[in-house]
């Protein structure tokens, strides 16, 4: 065996190393890339929260840039994200619309009263039937819909100033959305 | 006796590490829901498909071997769409596929970005084949000269 085949080993070793950190550390896991990007956001309907009798559909959703943003009183990671949301409600005029997902109404409804509503409106999902419409597997998560309600982005796990200011503005900007009109 | 009696040890240690790894399975059936039928053809159509998907929040658990409630909520999704809507297993496959994408399928799609998956075992064992051919057919090495004999064995002497 010639001096360059001993270097076989190593390099075999290196590849399966490059794998794993590939694997492991460059995707997490726990973040499922999305099926629905750039799909239209499926059509359903819906009662709204603290309106039993208004229903809402998709066409609900349509005609300007729309954050469908998923939520729960049961997750803490939407209580981290609520003070974001009510940020860009009150600095921005993107629309915001809220699913409640999985959730008790009465604690919901005590939510948004204690900790202020950021959402136009709020769909109830009680089942999570909705959820499983649009691929939902936990809370928080949220879409970005463009003015036709195709989903343009969407996010598995809290938005903060980080991921508003690097992922979901230059969205809008992309799509000429002045949201600070 | 003592080199005797560690063989019957180590067999008995490895029927507990099958009978450890045989209980993963058994406990692995997990959560029961209790849904109706009109035909036991269904029902077991059911359980094939539910064994088929992988919870999405669980990583490596199928839908029937997982309590999240996300699971729980598949679960009756597909009996949904099984029982009520009467689609077959292929549109209950594209039902899933398309809201949660490939995660939850156990069997990725073969695609131009997939087909290393299923081509790289192939091509490891042909790889594996191949070098184990070239050591079998090596040649056998060349007999030691005298010198060289005479100097193993003064080699060994020494030890």
């Amino acid at each position: 065996m010639n001096r360059a085949g001993l270097f076989v080993p190593l390099a075999v070793f290196a590849l399966i190393v490059g794998f794993g950190y590939a694997g492991f550390k460059l995707n997490d896991p726990h973040v499922l890339p999305s099926a629905l990007l750039n799909k239209p956001f499926p059509d359903f309907s819906a009662p709204v929260l603290g309106a039993a009798a208004r229903v809402v559909g998709r066409e609900d959703l349509l005609g300007t840039p729309v954050l469908v943003n998923v939520w729960a009183t049961w997750c803490p990671t939407c209580k981290a994200e609520h003070h974001e949301l009510m940020r860009i409600r009150a600095n921005t005029n993107l629309r915001i619309v809220g699913v409640n997902y999985k959730d008790d109404p009465v604690k919901a409804l005590r939510w948004l009263r204690d900790y202020g509503d950021p959402y136009e409106f709020t769909l109830r999902d009680s089942d999570g039937s909705l959820g499983v419409e649009l691929g939902v597997y936990g809370a928080p998560e949220s879409f970005l819909l463009d003015a036709s309600g195709t989903i343009v982005y969407k996010h598995v796990g809290d938005i903060n100033p980080r991921v508003w200011q690097n992922e979901i503005l230059p969205i809008l900007e992309r799509f000429e959305v002045d949201v600070n009109g | 006796m003592a080199s005797q009696r560690f063989p019957r040890l180590g067999w008995i240690i490895l029927a507990g590490a099958c009978a450890l790894f045989a209980a993963n399975y058994a406990v692995a059936a997990g959560p029961v829901d209790v849904y109706e039928f009109p035909d036991p053809a269904t029902e077991a159509r059911y359980r094939a498909l539910i064994a088929e998907f992988r919870c999405p929040k669980c990583l490596n658990t199928n839908l029937p071997g997982s309590d999240a409630p996300i699971a729980k909520d598949l679960r009756r999704t597909v009996h949904r769409l099984l029982v009520s809507e009467g689609l077959d297993n292929d549109e209950i496959r594209a039902y899933l596929q398309e809201r949660y994408g490939d995660f939850v399928l156990y069997d990725p799609p073969f695609r131009p970005d997939t087909w290393i998956l299923w081509l790289a075992p192939v091509l490891l064992v042909i790889i594996g084949l191949i070098v184990l051919i070239r050591i079998v057919r090596q040649p056998a090495p060349a007999p030691l000269s005298d010198s060289d004999s005479a100097r193993l064995r003064a080699i060994l002497d020494d030890e």
